[in-house]
Parts: C-alpha cells; structure tokens; sequence
C-alpha cells in the first residue's frame, strides 16, 4: 500500500545519474553560492546537499567527461577553495533499467527455486496436505517478508531521501533466504510430528510443532539480528541501510513464519479435508 | 569417548592454525606466508568503469575477437602506467543480436578520475577509409568553380565560396574495413626526412595486408584518407596495388609528434569504437573509513553472539563459541587463499554468516535439550541431538545458499562479492556446526548423568 502513496524512490543504480561526494580541505562556501554557480552549468535539475561539516552532496543526472571536469573546475570557484573528492558515481540510464530488470528476474527466480525445493524436500509429507502446498504456503510468507521492507523504504524514500540501490536488492534477496530459513525448520518439525504421527489432528502436530520450535526460531532470530544490529550501528554508512533492511526483514521474516506460514498450513488443510 | 578426544584436539589445533595464518599473513610484513586480503574497490579506493563497445562496425562473426583484442589493446594501455593489479574483462549483456558488448575496467588506486580516463582514451582509433565517389565528383566540381575564381581575381567571392563548403574534407570518404585492429606495428622512419620530415611506416597482418592490396588495387589513382580519432591526417595517393601490407604516412609530423603517434599505435589501436556509460570512483580515506567501520561491527556482533550464546546455553554454548572461533578463522582462510575480494557489501555478508553459523549450533543445542528431557543419557542425547537436529540445518541453509547462488549470478561486482562471502559463509558453517561443534561436545560429555553436568549440558533457565 505504502508503495502506491509514495512511489519508489530509485536511486541512481536504477535510474541513472550521477552522484558526487567532496569535502574542502580548508572551508566550505556557502550554498547558495554553488548553487548559483551550477545553475550556469546547465545540468538540468540537481540536488546540493551539505554533509558532515565540510562536504557537499551533488546528485544530477549522468556527466558526460567534459561536464564532470566543468563541474570540478566550478567547485574550486576559481581556484580559492580546494577540495578532495571523496566519492563520484556516474551511471548511464541504460545500465540503470538493465540493473532494474535484472532484480526482477532474480527475485522471481528465487522465489520459483523456493517452491521447487520446498516441494521436493517435503515430498514424502503429502498427507494431509500436499507439498505444493508447503511451498505454497512458504512463498505467502516470503512475498510478505519482502512487501513490508519496500513499503517501509517507499516511505522512508518520500520522507527522508532513502534510496533503493542495488545493495538495497540485495538485501531483499537475503531476507528470502534467511526467512525462508526459518519457515523450513517449522514445517521440517511438522513433518517430523507426521511422520511419527503425534496426534490425529493435523492441526493439533502443527500446534505441537510450534511450540517445540518457538524457543529455536527466537534464539536464531536473536543472534542474527545481534550480528546485523552491530553491522547498522556500527556499520559504514555505505551499509547502514542494507543493515537497516535486513533487521526489519529478519524480524518481519520470524515473525511470518511463525504467525502466518503455520496457520496457513492449518488453514489449507482444512479446505482439503474439507473437501475430500 | 577418547577418539572423539583426539579428534576434537586435532580440530581445535587446526582452528588455531588457521587463525595464526590469517593473522601473519595480514599483518607481518616478513613472514614468507605475507598474503593480505585483497579488498575491493570500495574498500581500497579506485575507480570502476564500464565502457560499451559499439559493435555495429564489425560483423558478428568477428566481435568475440574483436572483443578480445580490445581488452588486450587496452590492458596493455593501462599496464603503462603502472596500474596495480587492474582488471580489465569483457562482458556481453544480452543475447544475439541485441547484445551488448561490454568493456569493464577496475582500476584500484586511482583515485583521479581525470587521470583514469586519459589513460584509456588516449589509444587512438585509426581507420582507413576510401572516397566517396558521389562526393568526390561534388568536390571536382567545387574546386574547379574556386580555381576559376581565383584566377579570374574575385578573391572575395572565392573566400565566401570556400566558406559555404557545405563538407568537410573527412565527409568525403566512406569507411572501409581497414581499420587499427589489423596493425602489426608502427614504425618511426626518418627515410625521406629531408623531403617531407619524419615519417609513421605502418604494418599490417595478413589478413589486414590482404585487405589493404584490395583496396589499393581497386582504387589507383584516388587518395586513400587516413584518419587517426576521426580526423584525417593523410591522404596519400594510391599509386599501385600494395601487397606488402606496408603504408607510410608522411607530411605533418614533427619529430615529437610522430614519435608519439607510433607509440600510442603500437600500443593498440583500438578495434572498435567505445563509449563509457557508467563510472566509479571511490576514494581511498573513504575506503579506509568503511573497511575500519565494517571490521568493527564484525567484531561487535561476533563478541556479542558469544556472550549470548554462553549465557543461555551455558557448556554447550561455549562449545559453540569455539567452534565459531574456528569456524572464523576457517572462513577468513579461505577468503585469502581462493582469494576473495572483500568489499564492503562482502563485509556484511560475512558477518550475516556468523548469524546463520549459530544458527546451526542453536538448532543443535534445542535438539540435545529435548532429548535430555526425554531422559537420555548426556552422550546419547548429544548424539541424537546432531543426527536429528541435521536434516534441518541442511535443507534451511540450502534455501539460503539457493538465494546466494542467484545473487552471485544477478549482481554487479559489488553484489557478488556478498553473494560469494554470504554463500562460502553458510557451506563453512554447515561444517563447523556439524562437525566440529560435535566432536568437542562429544569429547567432553560425561558418561554418567550428574547434576552438574546436566545444568552445564541444559540450557535456557531453570523450570
């Protein structure tokens, strides 16, 4: 929902644009006075953005070489301030849609191998509902686990400028991995519960089975996000939101496969036996 | 219980090894085993550039070549200037005839992008080109009128005649297949010296000396053009058929000049035409600051995960954090000796594999637990534990190094580097969990079921 209010913001590893980083050695000139400057250089719109106490942040959209030097040339305004460049990334739109496509490809491509592998590993427990069904189920929570982080990046991305680069992909494809993790010891639990034949409900195993493994799924759930909270923390600022994203989606991840894969499960069977 | 002994001390002291390893061969400078990780750009500084290759000048059948001395002409440019370790690989996005061909470079250390980029774009495109023949009639014409103009005297109109050409001298020609991926070498030659000053003898390979005699053989009496980065320099008159595959270019050099022509020829000329669509750069204080920032949290969170883990799970968890121990050291020596290239991205996908290395351990330790409760002996319910405890470690881990597989194939180098030290992270840890979490806690149970040694063996709070 968040997503259709605000709208991704797409940062230049989709979009295309340029990004570059100084700091003044010395001073830092006002803003206004870059500003005014850059407005000569015609690049189309772009965003000045103080950082730290002597840096710029100026994003416009991708330089070709000559421009970038104009650009350098400018900053010094005449030679009285020097600067270091700390960071320049300048992406052609091409390059951007192609990183964009591929993404997709990918995700989709994860979360078809899931189903496959769920369904294959949990082939001999079709009884009393079948491994499709599993892998159904596992890929609910997973779509779940992914939604809510690009919903809460597309608000951060209106409010605060959060941008959606390939690291921030990367998480998401992490997150599907780690949560899936957790999703498949519950259900190897209940398939372990079927197999020994605990209790004639399905539903009773499944209840069973989550109580069993509640302790397990918060203990790893735990560590992990020690480690990753550290890493945001701690962290650069380069991986700070990568951090950010995969805390949310490991919680988020825990939390679906114990609220909502598991029910699930109990919900489906009692449609299947329901109509059989 | 003595072989698991033995063995447990044999994997504790390998685990040290590896540990002592990482540690001389990161920091001494003089141990014969000096061997530092090799960090990526982001973390090092440097730039990363990503030029496309414009293939439409050359047929299909010749791009993969074409493509391949494009990397070699280019390599050896950088190699010039004393690049350390640069990477230089070619990439095709895409398929069949829709493909792109691609050129990245990596140039660690160079900070200047200025610097960079005059490196590579200084190897000039040299092309041979033949007239056009509609335009050269057009030309006839146009030079007759301003010689009949200038004779007559009407020096104004001459000069607003030559004003209006409506081409230039280098619309003339139309492009031939002879172009600088044929050339063998480049001479400097001072043969002709007093006449016209020094001059560039060129070269060709068979194949471009076969293309050569064609053209000349077709073309007696015309000029050839040829043009160094689009602009014409030459165009000397096509006298005989050459077979030899050897041309001078003489006339406007000095001495300097051609001097330099033949080394950047030599050097490579370019095969096709490039274009640089995507640049990086990143400093190296700011490489510095991650890579500081990055090690850092590792140690953090690892530091972290251990008090967790012997607080809830007491002996056992010691055991895990052993192994964990070991099972850095192990990770860390892998990572130099594949050697995988860290960035900052592969920082973080480590660390997240500490997570999922306890993760193992952690569905160990709530598997020894039940099976404690369901009365066991310590010894059996360790060993159950392990064996029912792992079919689950390995189909969850799979899911995960599935992800970690196609990230590997999705991404960009950034990507990859996570994709690698995450999936490589989780294998290890499957090993480390398993065995050797295993066979020290298998050394060290107790036969007999003691209070003490079912508190040290339990876990969670008392009930």
């Amino acid at each position: 929902m968040a997503i259709f209010v605000w709208g991704l913001n797409l940062g230049i590893d989709f979009k295309g644009g340029s990004i570059l980083e100084i700091e003044y050695i010395n001073k830092r000139p006002e803003v206004e006075i870059i500003s005014q400057d850059l407005e000569t250089l015609s690049l189309g719109t772009f965003n000045l953005q103080p950082t730290g106490e002597l840096g710029y942040l100026i994003r416009t959209r991708d330089l070709s070489e000559v421009e970038k030097e104009n650009l350098d040339n400018l900053l010094t305004l005449e030679g009285q301030f020097e600067f270091v460049e700390k960071r320049y990334t300048s992406i052609g739109p091409a390059i951007g849609q192609e990183l964009a496509r591929r993404g997709v490809i990918a995700i989709l491509l994860v979360v078809a191998l899931i189903i496959l592998f769920i369904a294959f590993v949990f082939r001999h427990v079709s009884r009393p509902v079948s491994s499709w069904r599993y892998g159904l189920v596992a890929i609910i929570a997973l779509v779940h686990d992914i939604i809510i982080p690009i919903g809460l990046f597309s608000f951060l991305g209106y409010w605060r400028g959060a941008e959606i680069d390939a690291l921030f992909l990367t998480a998401l494809l992490a997150i599907l991995g780690l949560s899936v993790n957790d999703t498949i010891v519950i259900f190897d639990r209940i398939r372990e519960n079927l197999r020994n034949r605990i209790s004639p409900h399905f539903t009773e195993t499944v209840g069973i089975s989550l109580e069993e493994t509640i302790s397990r799924t918060i203990n790893t759930s735990l560590t992990t996000l020690f480690v990753l909270l550290s890493l945001l923390f701690f962290g650069g600022e380069t991986t700070k939101d990568f951090a950010l994203v995969l805390s949310l989606g490991m919680v988020i991840g825990t939390y679906s496969s114990i609220f909502l894969a598991a029910p699930l499960l109990v919900l489906f069977e009692g449609r299947a036996s329901r109509r059989s | 219980m003595s072989k698991y002994r033995i063995l447990a001390l044999i994997l504790i002291s390998f685990g040290l090894l590896a540990g002592y390893f990482c540690w001389s061969s990161e920091v001494d400078e003089d141990s014969r085993f000096y061997r530092p990780f090799k960090l990526g750009l982001d973390l090092k500084g440097g730039s990363h550039l990503i030029y496309e290759a414009d293939t439409s000048v050359v047929d299909s059948e010749e791009i993969s070549d074409a493509m391949i001395s494009l990397r070699e002409v280019l390599e050896r440019r950088i190699n010039v200037f004393g690049v350390a370790e640069p990477l230089v690989q070619t990439e095709r996005v895409g398929v069949g005839a829709e493909a792109s061909h691609r050129l990245v470079i990596e140039l660690p250390g160079v900070t200047d992008i200025d610097e960079a980029l005059k490196m590579i774009n200084q190897t000039p495109l040299l092309e041979f080109k033949i007239e056009d023949p509609d335009k050269r009639d057009e030309f006839l014409d146009f030079f007759e009128e301003l010689n009949v103009k200038m004779e007559a005297g009407e020096w104004q109109e001459a000069e607003a005649l030559a004003d209006s050409r409506g081409f230039t001298e280098e619309e003339m020609y139309l492009a031939t297949d002879l172009t600088g991926r044929y050339l063998k070498r480049a001479d400097l030659s001072f043969a002709n010296q007093a006449l016209s000053g020094p001059s560039v003898t060129l070269e060709f390979d068979s194949e471009g000396a076969e293309i050569f005699a064609n053209l000349t053989q077709d073309h007696i009496d015309e000029t050839i053009g040829i043009f160094l980065d689009g602009e014409l320099i030459s165009a000397p008159v096509v006298r005989d058929e050459i077979r030899d595959g050897k041309a001078e270019i003489t006339g406007q050099f000095t001495v300097e000049e051609a001097r330099e022509l033949v080394r950047n020829l030599n050097l490579g000329a370019l095969p096709v035409p490039i274009e640089l669509i995507s640049i990086q750069t990143i400093g190296a204080t700011l490489g510095e600051t991650v890579l500081e920032q990055g090690i850092k949290a590792a140690l953090i969170g690892f530091i972290l995960v251990i008090i967790f883990m012997i607080f809830y799970y007491r002996l056992p968890g010691l055991v895990a954090s052993i192994s964990l121990l070991i099972y850095v050291a192990l990770v860390l020596s892998f990572f130099k000796l594949i050697p995988v290239t860290l960035t900052a991205a592969g920082i973080a996908g480590f660390i997240l594999s500490i997570g999922i290395a306890i993760d193992g351990n952690v569905l160990i330790f709530s598997r020894i637990k039940e099976e404690m409760k369901a009365g066991k002996k310590i010894s059996e319910a360790v060993a159950d534990g392990f064996s029912r405890a792992w079919p689950s470690i390995r189909d969850s881990n799979l899911s995960s190094i599935i992800s970690a597989i196609i990230l590997f194939w999705f991404g960009t180098s950034l990507i990859k580097g996570f994709a690698l030290t995450f999936g490589l992270g989780i294998i290890i840890s499957m090993f480390s969990a398993v065995v050797v979490s295993r066979t020290i806690l298998l050394a060290i149970s107790p036969k007999h079921k003691k209070p003490v040694s079912v508190f040290l063996f339990g876990s969670g709070f008392s009930r």
